[in-house]
């Protein structure tokens, strides 16, 4: 038994720096408010951009009329999606490896022949103040011919709907989440599924006779927004050789040139992509929305043109997540082995194809061994903004189903939740429902941890309070990255990676090349390099940063360090096989009289042969899945039907925490962001598909005095594919909530909510209705 | 030989089985080897323009999905999943 502490590691390998929890270098600058971001930006002659936004959800676009805008006084420009080549509707993989389709990509940009939800960017406008500009995007006048909106997959799916792509071909292919375009012959019936596919592993239905018992249910979860503080904004400015600047908030600078370099017609090495600080992007950050309209902006202008959205704007026009219907059916034994499980995933992509189902097939029955399953993904359009990622993209909703399922099974067979999870865990070797074996991983360990937790042994008293667990899954990401490490004569180390920091990362990459090289983490010097001082680097995104731009930054360390070994052998004139690289500085193997510290031979360099650079640019595979199980205690008031969190703590295994105050601080933002997936948040939308809370005002997303502590138990199982065991651990948090907190609802009060958000009208409204059923028998 | 699951879009072309063996020292010889067998495979998951598996298509080898696509190398007992690649947030 463990003595838990609050916000526990449960730490198996220990280093010198990896594990410590030093202040970020960037703290400073952001508790002060000297970090820049993005609409921080000022330029002499900047121009303010302003967008001109569809006030339909539907409709075809008979003209645009900008010669008033453009008439008045200190308005510079005025673009729309003619003042760009349409680009072909084939998926492209660009070179580095993000796929696109660039025609349904630069149509939600700038919208071409139909506008495909409210909100949608029709045109764009400079002027010289930001009020200026948006009096004259309110001058520019646009006909429209209003069509019926599609508003959900159920509308999309039926047979007469309005169809909002007519050319677009419905594929069957998870890998083209972007979706395709049908060529001119192909003159099959419109339709609004971007794409339908499905895996299946063993017999499902030889699997469901030898179950004793089944669930079968059917669950929905509404679009919610990734509620990062910081809007889009992108600064555009055309230098005088015709090349491009660019300044973002982004989650990938090199996604964004890359994108821009697509769009504009502009080779790669013409655009230089500027990454400023970011306000919370949590996947949705990945894309580009202001930024290609400030550039089209700024070459006409002849001016460098700043575009950033509004906080409506945000909601109406941004990513948000899909809404889904999942149908789930899942049998085990009477003595609690899994035998089948078979689900049908239905998720919104909003106006153009793309949304996270493949994700949340993959995760769905990830956590288990299920010898027998059938997976089917349904990818379909709806005059809805465009989904982006969030956070684990597509396997909340996934383990939402498959969590309350499971509950559900433990239910009626008698079973302890966590018992029947560890009889039922995926471990190494175990077959996945997408078809793959399962590599190393700790979910053994975090079912274990919370069984362990005085939490799950603590009683739980009072009525109407319930206790819930869930599981979740998330495979991880990786993809190319990029550092170098710059020896300075004083002794430090200047370290410029590529990826952009959303959570710490600068820190977490400082400390990795501390560890390797023997020095204090106050001694590394981190930035964020642009796309012309790095090496491509792919986004932070994935729950990646810290695993690959950590193994770049290992291996230039380790080019540091064997450099050093070099200039040591100079200066005492052996062999460099002779000398070693321990504990922070240079020793020869037999001669104990010669040594010397990192700083000695920093300041030697130049002396040497020159200054020491050590880089590294890699492609790393193996990075691990993570795994975690939530444990949440709630309270409900029986009047008003207001759930209270009463206590929450999370457990996850991490491969290896390089900060665990920055790990713990992932674990509970993404929990409290699913807390708002569960309870409280939704896209409203009235019948003519208009959001109707597009302001944080109603848009309701849990503070900090709406929850507990979230306490965190950080599990430590070590990925064997990185140096210090690193597992991505940002995004799995944010999976097991909304189905901890449905179960601990049931636990409560004896009712099933498998809709959400589990707002308090719904939990009456169900509270009423097991009393009307008690009442009729 | 490794072994090669097929995905369920291409099951027509393999006659339904969800699981053949194929010579391969590396996913270019698996999946030209795959195409032997059974023709019309390699154009769902090569294209011929960039040298390369086709964007969405990730090659995931006893695993781990490949960083390496084609060069990726394989061993005799080698499990080989043509999959989709999964974007992250």
């Amino acid at each position: 038994m463990v003595d838990y502490q609050p916000n526990q590691v449960l730490a198996t390998t220990e280093y010198k720096v990896i594990g410590s929890r030093p202040i970020r270098h960037d703290g400073a600058d952001k508790v002060t408010g000297q970090a820049k971001y993005g609409a921080d930006i000022q330029l002499p002659g900047l121009l303010f951009g302003k967008i001109l936004r569809s006030p339909h959800a539907h409709a075809r676009i008979k003209s645009i009329d900008a010669s008033k805008a453009l008439a008045l006084p200190g308005v510079h420009a005025v673009v729309t999606s003619a003042d760009w080549e349409q680009p072909s509707g084939k998926v492209e993989d660009l070179a580095e490896g993000s796929i696109h389709n660039l025609r349904f990509l630069s149509n939600n940009v700038l919208a071409y022949d139909k506008v495909l939800y409210k909100g949608h960017a029709v045109a764009g406008v400079a002027a010289e103040g930001a009020h200026l500009a948006e009096q004259a995007a309110a001058l520019i006048e646009v006909e429209y011919a209003v069509l019926p909106p599609v508003l959900t997959s159920e509308q999309a799916m039926q047979e007469d709907a309005a169809i909002l792509h007519e050319r677009l071909e419905s594929l069957s292919n998870p890998g083209l989440r972007a979706g395709g375009y049908k060529s001119d012959s192909d003159d099959s019936n419109g339709t609004n599924v971007a794409n339908k596919f499905d895996f299946k592993v063993g017999d499902v239905e030889q699997g469901f006779q030898e179950a004793d018992v089944v669930v079968e249910k059917e669950t929905r979860t509404a679009a919610v927004h990734q509620g990062y503080i910081e809007p889009h904004t992108g600064t555009a400015m055309w230098n005088t050789d015709g090349s491009l600047t660019v300044w973002s908030s982004t989650q990938g600078h090199f996604n964004v040139r890359d994108l821009l370099s697509r769009m504009l017609g502009l080779p790669v090495s013409k655009i230089k992509v500027i990454p400023m600080e970011i306000g919370g992007g949590f996947g949705a950050k990945g894309i580009v929305y202001s930024e290609p309209v400030a550039a089209l902006l700024a070459k006409k202008a002849n001016r460098p043109v700043k575009v950033t959205m509004s906080r409506t704007e945000v909601f109406e026009a941004s990513g948000p997540t899909s809404g889904t219907t999942i149908k789930i059916k899942v049998g085990a034994t009477k003595d609690g082995k899994l035998t089948a499980a078979e689900a049908h995933l239905t998720y919104e992509s909003g106006a153009f194809p793309g949304s996270p189902v493949p994700g949340g097939c993959n995760c769905i029955f990830a956590p288990y061994e299920i010898p027998n399953t059938y997976l089917e993904g349904i990818d379909v359009v709806v005059n809805r903004p465009k989904s982006a990622a969030y956070r684990a993209p597509g396997a909340p909703a996934a383990a939402f189903a498959m969590e309350t399922a499971v509950d559900e099974l433990c239910e009626k067979l008698g079973m302890d939740p966590i018992e029947f999870r560890l009889l039922n865990s995926a471990k190494e070797g175990s077959r996945r429902a997408t078809g793959p074996l399962m590599p190393l991983v700790g979910f053994v360990e975090t079912l274990n941890a919370a069984k362990d937790h005085a939490h799950y042994s603590t009683p739980l008293e009072g009525p109407y309070r319930g206790r819930g667990v869930a599981s979740g899954f998330w495979g991880n990401g990786t993809g190319p990255a990029s550092a170098v490490a710059i020896v300075n004569a004083d002794g430090t180390l200047s370290l410029v990676e590529g990826s952009a920091d959303l959570s710490g990362t600068r820190v977490a990459f400082a400390q990795q090349a501390a560890e390797v090289l023997g020095i204090a983490v106050e001694d590394v010097k981190p930035s964020v390099g642009d796309t012309e001082s790095v090496g491509f680097t792919s986004n932070s995104g994935g729950s990646g940063a810290t695993f690959k731009t950590g193994w770049a930054t290992y291996e230039a360390a380790r080019d540091v360090q064997q450099q050093m070994v070099a200039r040591a052998a100079k200066i005492w004139d052996v062999s460099e096989d002779d000398v070693e690289y321990v504990d922070g500085g240079l020793q020869h193997k037999s001669d104990p009289e010669l040594k010397m510290t990192f700083r000695q031979v920093a300041a030697r360099q130049n002396a040497t042969g020159g200054p020491i650079i050590g880089r590294a640019g890699v492609n790393p595979g193996g990075a691990g899945p993570c795994l975690a199980t939530h444990i949440v205690d709630v309270e409900v008031d029986p009047e008003t039907g207001k759930v209270t969190v009463l206590r929450y703590t999370a457990v996850q295994d991490v491969g290896k925490a390089v900060h665990p105050g920055y790990v713990e601080g992932q674990i509970q933002g993404g929990t409290v962001q699913g807390i708002g997936w569960a309870l409280n948040e939704e896209y409203f939308f009235n019948d003519e598909g208009h959001m109707v809370n597009s302001t944080f005002l109603d848009y309701r997303m849990p503070t900090v005095l709406d929850l507990p502590m979230i306490d965190t138990v950080v599990v430590e199982v070590a990925n064997p594919a990185h140096p210090f065991g690193v597992r991505g651990v940002g995004e799995v948090p944010i999976v097991p909530p909304l189905a901890a907190l449905s179960n601990a609802i049931n636990n409560a009060l004896g009712v099933r909510l498998d809709s959400l958000p589990m707002t308090p009208g719904s939990i009456l409204e169900a509270m009423w209705a097991k009393e009307e059923a008690g009442a009729s028998k | 030989m490794a072994e090669v699951w097929i995905p369920t879009a291409m099951l027509p072309l393999t006659q339904g089985q969800q699981r053949v063996l194929v010579e391969g020292r590396n996913v270019r010889q698996i999946v030209n080897n795959l195409d032997k067998q059974f023709p019309g495979t390699k154009a769902r998951l090569y294209d011929p323009e960039e040298d390369d598996l086709l964007p969405g298509v990730a090659v995931i080898v006893d695993g781990d999905a490949s960083q390496m696509g084609l060069l990726e190398k394989v061993s005799e007992d080698s499990e080989v999943h043509f999959l989709p690649a999964i974007g992250g947030g």
